[in-house]
């Protein structure tokens, strides 16, 4: 069995990703990941964790440190956040394009200019069309059992995609909570130890990402579409087996909290979904129908189970901490395509909130909600200093 | 402003203090690039900053010049993107050693190679200060660092050989050795070409005090322990400061 500790979310991901015995790990510091990475480094000097752990000049470097790992059939994690993930996109994309099921975690951090080390989600938003499996976690329990079933998903030989577990930088990773911790022997019983199909094997000569022209590159972007729809099922299946396993069930492809009867319901993504929890039991109690659904696979885009826990609704409100600049919400925006083309069409606001660390307070959700009943619109920015815009 | 004040024409005093620690030689250093700066009576509207990310990289926001603050790594391309739009201009990288030489380090290769006529400080503390204190590219080896707690089993760079027979300016001092670090930055502003000048300094907070220093005057005066003065030597050795030869003809 696990125990309870209580614990900063950092080290809870850390002493997870050990007990997952990776064979390879590479990173490059970066606020605020460091704490995951020092611990992992200190995990291995004090002989807990037997792995290679490669400390390197960049984040370009971790990632391809760990696309060659995995390549000889290691199993391989790197972690980042903001700029040094911003760095990796490159690789990111070479390392689902060779099918390569690294487990990364991408803390998230606002990107520069101007630079800003906070909290928002626009790093790992960014990648979202990279190929690689996108988890978003509401706490720290959650973000550090997602590790363990990231690997499970990632290496199931079906899918063979790589899986980033997102979680808020400082939120979340500096944040201290009790947390039930996965026990060695636990992780080994749910993870078995990877066996690659294809790797490097001077027996079977392989070759990884060579030239592909027209006659036959789409057809590998055909293959990633095709097995990114396909890993939905396994994205549930691992976390009901989890469930099953250790008792825990932070939701499949989406969690949903007091929906099954709302009128109005919040979307959205990470760490906010504890705040949200918090107004729907206070409205609730002044006798407001409102839910709230967790996102927590935003890639694959669970489309349909989206669907299937909102048709009922009245309204809902996205909020979301990322903006795809000249366009709006890019959460908001994939919600409202959720609905194209069926009977009917809830009114849909959404709401960009806390970039940069901006915090998000219940009185900003108050905002949104006094907003949101009033008016109809694309989307607006909440929680912006007047002054500063004037 | 007297003689001995003149140098603050180059700072933003109204945005110090810095943030950098108590007991960081980093001001140190940025004092003595202005003394330089004054000494050449560099025009102030005719002189350009340029940092990285890193505790050094803050340096670019507290000149009271044009500056750009790039991404980490980065400064280097900036920089030599600035000098070939506008050759009047004086360009000065001030940046870490991490920033420089290692995300940074492939562009150090290639604007030696190019020999661009800019001036690079690198604030050379053996340390990623700013993220908290992981092994960087000239941590010695099997130092402790929070990532390397078993001690650093790589060996660090030795940042003149990059310069190999490249016909660039490249020079060693530290922040103990004041005159002389003063010396080689303005030698280096006046260098027509690519220079260097890598400027051993202190961080007591993320790095020293885990190695045994009880306070940053102690690794102050270990700069003064350790190197010996050799100017105008072909090569360096591990525990000397100087400037190296240049020769102006050709290849060395
Ligand atoms: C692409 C990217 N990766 C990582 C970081 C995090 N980071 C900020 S400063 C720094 C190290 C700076 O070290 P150095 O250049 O030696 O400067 P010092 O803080 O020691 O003065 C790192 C790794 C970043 N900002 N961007
Ligand atoms: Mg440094």
């Amino acid at each position: 069995m696990g125990t309870t500790t209580f614990i900063e979310g950092s080290i809870a991901v850390a002493k997870t990703i050990g007990v997952c015995r990776p064979q390879v790990i590479s990173a490059y510091p970066i606020t605020p990941q460091t704490h995951i990475v020092e611990h992992l480094s200190e995990l291995v000097a004090e002989g807990e964790l037997k792995t290679e752990y490669v400390n390197v000049e960049s984040e370009h470097s971790a990632a391809s440190v760990v696309l060659g790992a995995s390549a000889t059939g290691a199993r391989a994690y790197t972690a980042t956040t903001s700029q040094g993930f911003l760095l990796m996109i490159e690789v990111l994309f070479n390392i689902a394009g060779m099918r390569l099921p690294i487990i990364m975690t991408c803390v998230n951090r606002a990107v520069s200019a101007p630079i800003n080390i906070w909290n928002d989600q626009q790093d790992s938003l960014t990648a979202r069309d990279s190929g690689w499996i996108q988890l978003y976690a509401e706490d720290n329990q959650e973000a550090s059992d997602m590790h363990l079933q990231a690997f499970k998903i990632a290496e199931n030989k079906d899918i063979m995609l790589p899986v980033m577990v997102c979680m808020d930088g400082f939120v979340l990773t500096h944040s201290f909570e009790p947390i039930e911790l996965i026990s060695q022997e636990d992780a080994d019983k749910f993870l078995p130890p990877y066996k690659p199909q294809y790797y490097l094997n001077p027996k079977n000569p392989l070759s990884f990402g060579t030239m592909v022209g027209p006659d036959g590159y789409m057809e590998t972007r055909y293959f990633l579409e095709k097995t990114m729809r396909d890993s939905q099922q396994v994205i549930s299946d691992v976390a009901a087996e989890f469930h099953n396993q250790f008792g825990r069930f932070h939701g499949g492809l989406i969690d949903t909290y007091k929906v099954e009867d709302a009128t109005h319901v919040f979307v959205a993504m990470g760490s906010v979904i504890g705040t949200l929890k918090d107004i729907v039991d206070e409205q609730r109690a002044k006798g407001q129908k409102i839910g709230v659904l967790k996102i927590r696979s935003y890639r694959p885009f669970p489309k349909d189970e989206i669907y299937k826990a909102l048709n009922h609704v009245r309204e809902i409100i996205v909020l979301e901490k990322a903006i795809s600049l000249g366009y709006g919400g890019i959460l908001a925006n994939e919600i409202k395509s959720v609905f194209y083309g069926k009977p009917k069409t809830p009114k849909i606001n959404g709401y960009i909130i806390g970039l940069g660390g901006r915090d998000i307070t219940i009185d900003t959700i108050h905002h949104v909600i006094k907003d949101a009943v009033n008016t109809s619109f694309e989307e607006k920015f909440i929680g912006l200093n007047e002054a500063l815009i004037k | 402003m007297n003689k001995n004040t003149h140098f603050k024409r180059y700072l933003k005093l109204d945005v110090l203090p810095t943030p950098w620690c108590p007991g960081c030689g980093n001001g140190i250093v940025l004092k003595t690039i202005c003394q330089s700066f004054d000494e050449l009576d560099l025009p102030k509207n005719g002189t350009v900053v340029v940092s990285g990310i890193g505790c050094a990289g803050r340096s670019a926001g507290f000149f009271d010049l044009d500056s750009v603050h790039t991404a980490h790594g980065r400064a280097l391309p900036v920089a030599e993107g600035i000098k070939y739009a506008n050759d009047a201009l004086t360009v000065v990288v001030v940046s870490g050693d991490g920033d420089l030489l290692g995300i940074g380090g492939n562009h150090l290769l290639h604007a030696i190679r190019r020999k661009t006529d800019i001036t690079v400080i690198c604030y050379a503390n053996e340390i990623y200060a700013m993220t908290g204190g992981q092994v960087s590219p000239i941590t010695p080896h099997n130092t402790k660092t929070l990532t390397t707690p078993d001690g650093n089993p790589d060996y660090p760079t030795d940042i003149q050989s990059l310069f190999g027979y490249h016909n660039c300016f490249f020079a060693r001092t530290t922040a103990y050795h004041l005159g002389h670090m003063k010396k080689c930055i303005t030698e280096a502003l006046k260098f027509k070409g690519f220079s260097f000048v890598e400027v051993r300094t202190m961080c007591i907070v993320n790095y020293g005090r885990r190695l045994g220093y009880k306070n940053s005057n102690e690794m102050l005066l270990n700069f003064k322990d350790v190197y010996k003065m050799n100017d105008n030597a072909e090569e360096l050795a591990p525990d000397e400061i100087g400037i190296i030869r240049v020769n102006t003809d050709g290849h060395r």
